[in-house]
């Protein structure tokens, strides 16, 4: 075993002074060591994305990261995405498109489709499918997922062409 | 929540409300297995070996290690079955003195932390006498081939014979015989939440709660208690928030009863969360069967006798409770599907091999046999110089109530209508056309139809026909009104996404005119709930559904009668709608709430009539009831690289009433998904030595969404009486028709090359192959 | 599935970071970069190192810019930064072509170009593109600095000319002449998933014939390939269906394939045959 460290996460805007081994991954930390219990473990070998957090804005895999990388960076997770009980656009989207059963990979799910739409807001339906296909989801059979997607991009397209 | 639409009947069920589930959900807040904080973690050191005897287990020193020693207290997991000559294996939780596939838990390593206990296991030694392990159920089959269990000759673990009276007749009579033989390659559910338990001992109780992913809570408790000798009363079970399940969650973990046991033993909470690999390897595989079908078809192309042999390969043990043999017998006894054939045969067996055991995975085994089916069916129509749809048309039952030739009962269903409605949607006459030139162009387009029928929401009568020791069927219900008017709904299924907690209270709040936001669906506590069976085979809303329709028209009636003393009118004129109680043509009414009210605190006003409070019971055991559907395709096949591409997919189904529509999509469009993985992608593989190949998701290929197309879905409703709610199940049909319509759609693209495929998945390099044999043959 | 435990070390510059390599490569150290490989194996233990460089943190490491004729790549640029051109002209569109075929967004955001080199997957695009244009790859120790052709850097599967102590600090690509013609195929199971075969060429045309072709195919062996023979059926030639076939078919005869769980070998081949041809089709298109 290494010797621990201690180390901040700043996780959805707050602090979390913990203390890890440099193997402890960002997902464990986050989950246990800063009780977020959110984010989801489905594979830990980078290819499900259930994980999937925002780094500094760049939806990640936090399986493949390691806690000590991530301190000093603004982590954010699927608990910040509401505004108290007050579900936000996305997430209301794939309640009202039917976008999760079980909801496993959900978390994962909201936190690429918010990342993605941060970084590229002109990105196309097509180019969206495809940043989709990066995640998986055993229940739903993605099509609601796509649904609900597609009309929250569609929402942010239209408030933008209206700003113009 | 929107108001009800007034006079309709119905003013929930049918609509689609969006789920209570889904808030916790999406913001994080969903409470899963692996989110509990625990005191020990367990790390299982597993077989790397696939048969052999265990001769050391070298353990370092200071590490907490379990083996099978330690539990020698605790009894194997021996499901049992009473017919057709089943052995009854055993499994010891712990591997005990032999391994017998590569993954067996044989050791558990007890630590603070996941990756300490890791550490230790990594340390951990075990010495196995190798002994050559069988891996393909054919193989095993052989004579001289080595045994999984000494006391199943020939490895046969269960072996179901039938035969019609008068079969060889028309059998022998028939025009032309034609023959298929199917390979079904072995499959994983693979949930995105992998299993996992978390044990806690309470000292104060002296009880133990285990959470865990399960989609069978009471019966996970009753097995677990009897396994350790524990009276059920100390173990409660938890299913929490459950990440899917697929059936590879509705069978005995041995590990959960090695938490359990250590439990009680540390007197602490111990946890263990399955990682990835460890659920493509060890947890419950599905579906590798080989299915020989040969079909006697008259002049008119009908099918007059059917001849089926299965060889199911259930890996190294049984599970509980269905058993092993439940995907051999299952096939038998639901060939020959849709199809009015009276003369059938078959011969089904369960082999042993020293790989993965299997449970039921979505569907069973029925996506293999209408895989088979429908590949006769195409076979079959193009010997005939039939289409696909004309050959289906001729076959199928069509006349309601239909006794199959196994002796189950078909109640009013449309097999031929969706039939119709799928080959409309895709209209085959211009998509033949369209067929013919694109060939000129070197581009392979297929069209592919299944049609199926899927049995669902059976109790315990048809469960009883199997003869299983555990004889699941039966929904149990508890309704109560508090004295606020709220309700609590209390069951012994077990949803894990398929949005229960919502649809069951669609069905209550039409039975007592009230908002489902007032209904509170309550399950997988076995403290709470009571005793059921869970949730699979396609059974909840049907089974639940029925109950808690009973349990709320009690209720409705002790309503009546309560506002009837307090309205002083007779209860038949009183109605239940919007939450009050209100005599029929007047403006007199009372809320709900202080009916409620008045049957806790009045109980005066009604001594001698009632019994004080408001909670009822209601158990719904229903005899079944087959939804249908038709699934189609049209694929292009790359005849250079064998890649398969869906272009377009539809579903044509009928299940009867649809309580929430969109959740019935769900579903339907979830099952699809996996039938299509089903049929292109997804593949356990090992090698002859037992050795996995397949043990990471870049191996193991569940599909994105990328390959998955839009799927059109439409809907047919016959209400059949064969339920209360006049709703049949159908969570698992779109697993069952999926790989069949698409295995028939590339046959049916690969015709220029005179080229067949019969194996699911049908993957490009087996595409190839097709085309290289077919080229080959030519020449 | 939990990594063994290591000690981590996020030197700040390069000096530190050659400086800790040195010190640390003898005892089981390894270089971190983007992770989404190595990090993958050690959850499955298949690698244990005993110490982590995390270069992620080491000034100047995301230099992305054209020195002369030449893309210089350091060695934390993401694969992401290729999702636009980088470069006018056909190097920058080529490799934002090959960019959407590797993996998946998220792991485009963290996963680096060198950090592909230097794992040295077969199945690895950016491979195939340093062999096929011909890169220099730039290694770095406490010993010094060394440039080594891609041609000599491949060794195997996963195997490369990098001493223990050498860091892949830096690729650099030859610019392709304005008026080059590119062309990228891959074939694999899933979107996002390991290509089991991919070829990747590039040829000018004089006179309305291809000259200068580079036809490079990966995934299929241990290392990716130049593939002589096809190059010599392809130059001086039209472009056209049959050049193209007897080009694939030249590359498929030239290929030792690999066998694995996704592919036996006269699969690969028929894979071979059909990404050199597409590739040569796109290229000419």
């Amino acid at each position: 075993m290494s010797e621990r460290s201690d180390i901040t996460l700043t996780i959805n805007g707050q602090a979390h002074a913990i203390r890890v081994e440099p193997r402890r991954t960002l997902v464990d930390a986050i989950r246990e060591d800063c009780g977020q219990t959110g984010t989801h473990i489905g594979c830990e070998h980078g290819v499900c994305g259930a994980c999937t957090v925002l780094v500094d804005g760049a939806p990640v895999r936090s399986c493949l990261m390691f806690a000590v990388q991530a301190e000093g960076k603004q982590i954010r997770t699927v608990e910040g995405l509401a505004t108290g009980d007050e579900l936000n656009a996305l997430q209301r989207a794939f309640m009202e498109h039917h976008g999760l059963q079980c909801g496993f990979c959900t978390p994962g799910f909201l936190m690429l489709v918010t990342g993605v739409l941060e970084r590229e807001p002109d990105i196309t339906d097509d180019e969206l499918t495809d940043v989709l296909s990066s995640n998986l989801c055993r229940c739903t059979g993605y099509q609601n997922i796509v649904k609900a997607v597609r009309a929250v991009a569609g929402e942010m397209r239209q408030r933008r062409t209206a700003q113009a | 929540m929107s108001a009800p639409t007034k006079g309709s009947g119905f003013a929930w069920v049918g609509r689609s409300i969006r789920r209570v589930e889904d808030p916790a959900l999406l913001t994080g807040r969903g409470r899963f297995t692996a989110d509990l904080p625990a005191a020990h973690r367990v790390r299982f050191v597993r077989s790397s070996v696939a048969a052999g005897r265990i001769e050391n287990i070298i353990v370092p020193e200071n590490a907490v290690v379990l083996t099978a020693a330690d539990l020698a207290a605790v009894k194997p997991i021996t499901p049992a079955l009473h017919k057709f000559g089943y052995v009854p294996v055993a499994q010891p939780v712990l591997a005990s003195g032999f391994v017998r596939f590569v993954g067996e838990p044989i050791a558990a390593v007890i630590a603070a932390t996941e990756a300490e206990a890791e550490d230790i296991a990594d340390d951990v030694s075990v010495e196995v006498g190798e002994v050559e392990p069988v891996v393909d159920a054919r193989a095993a089959l052989i004579d001289g081939a080595p045994q999984v269990h000494t006391q199943a000759a020939h490895n046969i673990v269960v072996e179901g014979r039938m035969e019609t009276p008068g079969f060889a007749a028309a059998h022998g009579d028939a025009h032309r015989l034609i023959a298929i033989d199917l390979r079904s390659r072995r499959q994983n559910a693979t949930p995105l939440e992998a299993r996992a338990g978390h044990a806690v001992f309470d000292p104060i109780s002296g009880r133990v709660t285990l959470t865990c992913a399960t989609q069978m809570p009471h019966l996970m408790r009753t097995a677990i208690a009897d396994l350790i000798g524990m009276p059920e009363s100390e173990l409660r079970v938890i299913a929490p928030d459950v990440g899917g399940g697929f059936g590879q969650k509705m069978s005995l973990v041995p590990e959960y009863v090695v938490l359990v046991w250590l439990a009680r033993k540390l007197k602490s909470s111990v946890a263990w969360t399955e990682d990835r690999r460890e659920n493509l390897m060890a947890s419950f595989h599905s579906r590798d069967q080989y299915i020989r079908l040969e079909g006697a078809f008259n002049a008119d192309a009908k099918l007059v006798a059917l001849a089926a042999e299965v060889v199911a390969n259930v890996g190294a043990y049984s599970c509980y409770p269905t058993t092993c043999a439940v995907e051999p017998l299952m096939a038998m006894a639901e060939l020959p599907g849709p199809y009015d054939v009276r003369a059938y045969s078959c011969v089904a067996r369960g082999v042993l091999t020293n790989t993965c055991p299997m449970a039921p995975y979505r569907g069973v085994s029925r996506p293999v046999i209408t895989t088979a089916l429908e590949r006769l069916m195409d076979t079959a129509a193009a010997q005939f110089g039939l289409e696909p749809v004309e050959i289906r048309r001729r076959n199928l039952i069509e006349k309601f109530p239909y006794t199959s030739a196994t002796g189950l009962v078909f109640d009013e269903a449309s097999y031929r209508q969706t039939l119709d409605m799928a080959s409309d949607a895709l209209d085959v006459p211009a998509f033949r056309k369209r067929q013919a030139q694109a060939r000129a162009e070197r581009c392979y387009l297929g069209i592919g139809f299944a049609t199926f029928s899927e049995r669902t929401g059976y109790g315990t009568p048809a469960f009883a026909a199997r003869g299983m020791g555990v004889t699941p069927g039966w929904e149990t219900v508890e309704l109560t009104m508090d004295p606020s008017g709220y309700l609590e709904l209390r069951i012994g299924a077990s949803p894990h996404g398929q949005g229960l907690r919502t649809t069951l209270a669609q069905l209550v709040a039409d039975e007592l005119g009230v908002s489902p936001d007032v209904i509170k669906v309550i399950h997988g506590d076995t403290d709470r709930t009571p005793y059921g069976w869970g949730t699979f085979a396609s059974r909840s809303l049907v089974i639940a559904g029925g109950a808690s329709v009973l349990a709320a028209r009690k209720v409705h009636a002790k309503l009546k009668k309560i506002a009837s003393r307090l309205l002083e009118a007779a209860a038949d004129d009183i109605v239940l709608e919007n939450g009050a109680a209100r005599v029929a043509g007047t403006d007199r009414e009372i809320p709900i709430e202080d009916l409620a009210r008045a049957a806790y605190h009045q109980f005066h006003l009604f001594k001698g009539e009632l019994d004080p409070g408001l909670s009822e019971t209601a158990t719904y055991d229903p005899p079944g009831t087959f939804s249908n559907a038709c699934h189609a395709g049209i694929v292009e096949v790359d005849a250079d690289t064998g890649r398969v591409t869906i272009e377009r997919f539809v579903v044509a189904e009928d299940a009867g009433r649809l309580v929430n529509p969109m959740i019935v999509d769900g579903q339907i469009l979830g099952g699809v998904a996996q039938g299509i993985g089903n049929a292109l992608l997804e593949e356990i593989v090992y090698d002859d030595s037992g050795n996995m190949l397949t043990a990471t998701l870049a191996d193991f290929l569940p599909p994105t969404c990328h390959e998955i197309p839009p799927i059109e879905l439409m809907h047919l409703e016959t209400l059949s009486d064969a339920t209360i709610t006049r709703a049949k199940g159908l969570g698992e049909g779109g697993a069952i028709g999926a790989p069949a319509a698409i295995l028939n759609a590339i046959n049916d693209a690969l015709t220029p090359f005179g080229a067949t495929i019969n194996e699911i998945p049908a993957t490009p390099q087996r595409i190839r192959a097709a085309l290289r044999q077919a080229r080959k043959n030519d020449v | 599935m939990k990594p063994a435990s290591f000690v981590y070390h996020a030197p700040k510059t390069v000096d530190e970071a050659v400086t800790k390599l040195a010190e640390l490569s003898p005892l089981d150290g390894r270089v971190l970069a983007g992770g989404q490989s190595l990090v993958p194996m050690m959850a499955f233990r298949m690698a244990r190192p005993a110490h982590l460089i995390d270069i992620n943190t080491v000034a100047g490491f995301d230099r992305l810019a054209v020195d002369g004729n030449t893309l210089s790549i350091a060695a934390c640029v993401r694969h992401a930064a290729f999702h636009r051109p980088v470069v006018a002209g056909p190097t920058g569109a080529l490799l934002t072509n090959v960019v959407a075929n590797i993996a998946h967004y998220p792991i485009r955001l963290r996963g680096t170009f060198c950090g592909s080199l230097a794992h040295a997957d077969p199945a690895s695009e950016w491979c195939l593109t340093a062999v096929t244009l011909g890169a220099e790859i730039v290694a770095l120790s406490a010993r010094g600095r060394r440039v080594i052709a891609a041609d000599d850097y491949f060794e195997g599967m996963m195997m490369t000319a990098l001493a223990e102590d050498e860091l892949l600090s830096e690729a650099r690509l030859p610019l392709l002449p304005p008026d080059a013609h590119f062309g990228f195929y891959e074939f694999s199971r899933r979107a996002g998933d390991y290509a089991l075969a991919m070829a990747l060429t590039t040829f000018r045309l004089q006179d309305g014939v291809i000259i200068e072709p580079r036809v490079g195919v990966g995934g299929a062996e241990g290392r990716p390939c130049r593939m002589a023979q096809a190059e010599a059926i392809l130059a001086g030639q039209k472009p056209g269906a049959e050049i193209f076939r007897a080009a694939a078919e030249a590359a498929a005869d030239a290929i030792d394939p690999l066998e694995d769980v996704h592919a036996d070998a006269e699969f690969r081949l028929d894979l071979v045959r059909a990404v050199t041809r597409r590739a040569l089709e796109r290229a000419a298109a």
